[in-house]
């Protein structure tokens, strides 16, 4: 969510119990300005909290000009002092997605006994290091992983210019009643997978500027999504069952939206079962 | 330069001897000219539409300078996409369109219900109210657990708080306490946590009861139409199911609380039934999002006994058996009832969160069995020795052993953790004003389950989706063996039909038998006739 909009995002947020301490939250006002000024961000989003076992983290990302360009992320754990934490890369997720349990609230934590293929353990092993991978790593491969799998966004809220790069859309005034309860509304804000794969008379109807993501339709297992009306009908909230804890939030007929997590960052696997 | 097609640029601009690119037309009647041939195309209406060019233009210069935007030109096109618009939508048919009733609005009629005072209220009542209630202060709850960063809006709060007044002004209530919430896939669930006034509870046992003998009388009359029945029955089967273990008695135990359910604030209390270990064995054992639909289905195996309405009563029932945690009290009675020790001093914060032993829990821990307090299922009734045969009491299981949870008041320290985490993780709300900090506990095997303390005032909530933390995946349990066939045995074992000629070889046997006895009856007769000849 907009750092600038983080007090009321809060309360449209909140229908899950979540939330952050009056604490936080005004420490955070003062602390992700502080962010953009320091980084020199176009924009600053706080993305949530991962609850450790013994502390939580909180993070913001960072945009710049181009929205859909890989984005900055932070993370803090009083929401005072921000570390800017490295990019994801595939290794990372690979092995962040072998680590089971929960996160323990120390980013220099190390997990042991990862599972990976002979042939890096071999190259390990020479260098006389056992596999272990860093809490900070699990971090950043968790929260590239939410990201990518339920970050979402309204249709029409972002624009593609000819040259490329993704802006807000000026001219967005939120989606219609109708419109906020029907997941083909809702996009992956994520290099799509399935655009291609759509039929001519699909790509026909679609508007090259607007519809360049992938939508919420098809996503598996078909269900991993409830959407809800929140109170008395004026908050379009969707929460994602895949990773517990992820809430987007709209308000029809206005440009207020965002997401935000608050969970443990552990994915759901046993989804198939609870549907 | 041969003379301008109307669709080039320069038509009617060209005069001969100028050229169409000088900005200037000396004479001032062919500029005229010029203009207003300019002007007569721009007001040329468009076929298709009705509009014309000139007055688009100009409703859209006119907005451009109103509102103002940035950058005008980067979205000029959506502004005049809009302009548009607008204009189709003041060509009103003489039909009106009827105000759309939106969903919104009959929602906000709910809500503002809870707002209204009752009717016939007067000043009489106020005192009542002012004096000793049920309701609990759900704001100042909400406040404590906000510095936790844990709850609801204020706003939804506040609803929830009218809702419970509602409720409490319909049942007789003693005590009442916002359990929590419970999210699903449709709706949600508002929970509120409730005990009736003594005696308030016998309604419904004796509804239980008239049904009971309703079915009692229909098992009846199946008994006498299988009996005139009797042929030859298929072997019966040795299988006998577990006994079934009766629940709890209402306010005892697991069904300590009685608990009401409403989706949102303004919709109606829907009570609960109370929970069977049946039901809580079998939770135990699946994992289902709830839908929000009281009367939904829970599809899973083992199958569910019950529908939605049960599972989220079970559910209710293990998280507080194993979450409701409080400060240390001394407790009074037996183990079954504790009191409020009146000369409980409180701890300080620092202490609540360094140890765990400061927290007990207060309710009774749910037994494997399903209850609270075990109950042998295998006393048996008088009727039940005097029907048994011998070969039925061969095949009883051995004896349960007894099950004995942990005592009532203990320390939430001594609970399991899951692998290398602890159980619960304490916290203290702030570490910049320690003076005034709220100590918090977070419970790691139900994500979701709050308590707090402050001073002499504590308690608990849940916000999740009613599910308990395993960091392994959920394995649904597997089907149960194969039932054995029944072993062979003549009775049963099909034999080999004759052949022909073995039937002919025996029906040839049989005749000569008959024959041979024939030819000794033929013998005795002959015997006899001859007997009596002499006799005679």
């Amino acid at each position: 969510m907009e750092a600038a909009l983080l007090p009321a995002a809060l309360e449209l947020a909140a229908g899950g119990g979540a939330g952050l301490s009056p604490e936080k939250r005004a420490v955070l006002g003062a602390s992700l300005l502080l962010l953009q000024r320091d980084y020199r961000f176009e924009r600053v989003w706080f993305w949530g909290c991962i609850q450790g076992v013994r502390g939580a983290y909180y993070i913001a990302e960072g945009l710049g000009p181009d929205r859909a360009a890989p984005r900055s992320r932070l993370y803090s754990l009083n929401c005072v002092e921000w570390s800017l934490l490295p990019p994801a890369t595939e290794e990372m997720v690979a092995q962040a997605e072998q680590l089971k349990g929960r996160f323990q609230g120390d980013p220099s934590f190390e997990y042991e006994h990862i599972e990976i293929n002979a042939e890096d353990a071999e190259r390990l092993f020479e260098d006389g290091k056992e596999p272990t991978i860093k809490e900070e790593a699990r971090l950043v491969a968790t929260i590239e992983q939410i990201d990518r799998a339920v970050g979402i966004i309204p249709r029409g809220a972002f624009v593609k210019t000819p040259l490329g790069s993704v802006h807000e859309n000026r001219s967005f005034e939120g989606l219609s009643l109708t419109e906020a309860k029907k997941l083909s509304s809702y996009f992956h804000f994520t290099e799509p997978f399935n655009l291609k794969n759509k039929t001519l008379l699909e790509k026909a109807d679609l508007d090259p500027s607007t519809d360049f993501l992938d939508s919420l339709e098809h996503d598996i297992p078909q269900g991993s999504w409830t959407v809800q009306l929140e109170k008395g009908d004026t908050v379009v909230v969707l929460r994602s069952l895949l990773w517990l804890g992820l809430t987007f939030y709209h308000v029809p007929m206005t440009k207020q939206y965002g997401y935000v997590y608050f969970g443990t960052g552990e994915k759901n696997f046993d989804l198939p079962f609870m549907l | 330069h041969g003379p301008y097609q109307p669709r080039e640029p320069g038509y009617g601009l060209h005069q001969p001897g100028h050229s169409p690119y000088d900005d200037q037309i000396p004479d001032p009647e062919s500029r005229m000219l010029a203009i207003q041939n300019a002007k007569a195309y721009l007001l040329k209406s468009s076929t298709t539409s009705g509009l014309n060019l000139y007055d688009h233009l100009a409703n859209m210069l006119t907005k451009i300078l109103d509102e103002q935007p940035t950058n005008a030109v980067d979205i000029i096109e959506n502004i005049s996409k809009d302009v548009k618009w607008a204009q189709f939508q003041k060509k009103m048919d003489t039909l009106r369109d009827e105000h759309e009733i939106l969903p919104t609005f009959e929602a906000a009629e709910k809500r503002k219900a809870l707002f209204l005072k009752a009717n016939g209220e007067g000043d009489e009542e106020l005192e009542e109210e002012i004096g000793e209630t049920p309701l609990p202060n759900v704001m100042e709850t909400a406040f404590y657990f906000e510095q936790a960063g844990v709850g609801l809006s204020k706003d939804e709060s506040y609803h929830i708080f009218l809702a419970l007044k509602k409720l409490i002004s319909v049942q007789p209530i003693q005590t009442c306490r916002f359990w929590g919430k419970i999210l699903g896939l449709e709706m949600n669930y508002i929970i509120a946590e409730v005990q009736y006034h003594e005696g308030e509870e016998e309604e419904e046992t004796e509804e239980e009861e008239v049904i009971e003998e309703g079915g009692k009388r229909r098992g009846e009359v199946e008994d006498e139409d299988e009996e005139k029945e009797k042929e030859d029955e298929p072997p019966k089967s040795t299988y006998k199911p577990p006994p079934v273990i009766p629940k709890e008695e209402n306010g005892t135990g697991a069904n300590k609380y009685v608990y009401f359910v409403c989706n949102e604030p303004g919709k109606p209390w829907v009570k609960l039934p109370p929970v069977t270990p049946a039901q809580i064995v079998c939770a135990r054992k699946i994992k289902k999002f709830f839908t929000g639909r009281l009367d939904a289905p829970v599809v899973s195996f083992p199958p569910f006994p019950g529908n939605e309405a049960n599972y989220l009563r079970a559910q209710i029932a293990r998280i507080s058996a194993e979450e409701e945690g409080d400060e240390e009290e001394e407790g009074g009675g037996g183990r079954d009832t504790y009191e409020e020790n009146p000369d409980f001093q409180p701890l300080s914060v620092v202490e609540m969160v360094d140890s765990l032993s400061t927290w007990v829990h207060h309710i009774q821990n749910i037994l494997k069995q399903g209850r609270c307090v075990w109950l042998n299922p295998f006393q048996k009734s008088e009727e039940e020795e005097e029907d048994e045969d011998e070969e039925e009491k061969a095949e009883e299981p051995d004896e349960l052993q007894q099950e004995i949870g942990p005592p009532l008041l203990t320390p939430l320290s001594e609970d399991e953790g899951i692998q290398n985490i602890p159980a619960w993780t304490a916290q203290p709300s702030t570490n910049l004003i320690p003076q005034y900090a709220v100590a918090i506990l977070q419970s790691n095997r139900w994500p979701g389950a709050y308590a707090f303390a402050s001073g002499r005032k504590f308690d608990n909530i849940y916000f999740g989706w009613g599910h308990k933390y395993s960091p392994e995946n959920h394995t649904p349990a597997l089907p149960p063996p194969v039932q054995a066939e029944y072993p062979s045995g003549p009775e049963i074992t099909e034999t080999r039909d004759p052949t022909l000629e073995e039937e002919l070889a025996f029906k040839a046997a049989k005749e000569e038998a008959l024959a041979a006895a024939e030819e000794e009856d033929d013998e005795e007769d002959v015997e006899d006739d001859e007997e009596e000849e002499e006799d005679d």
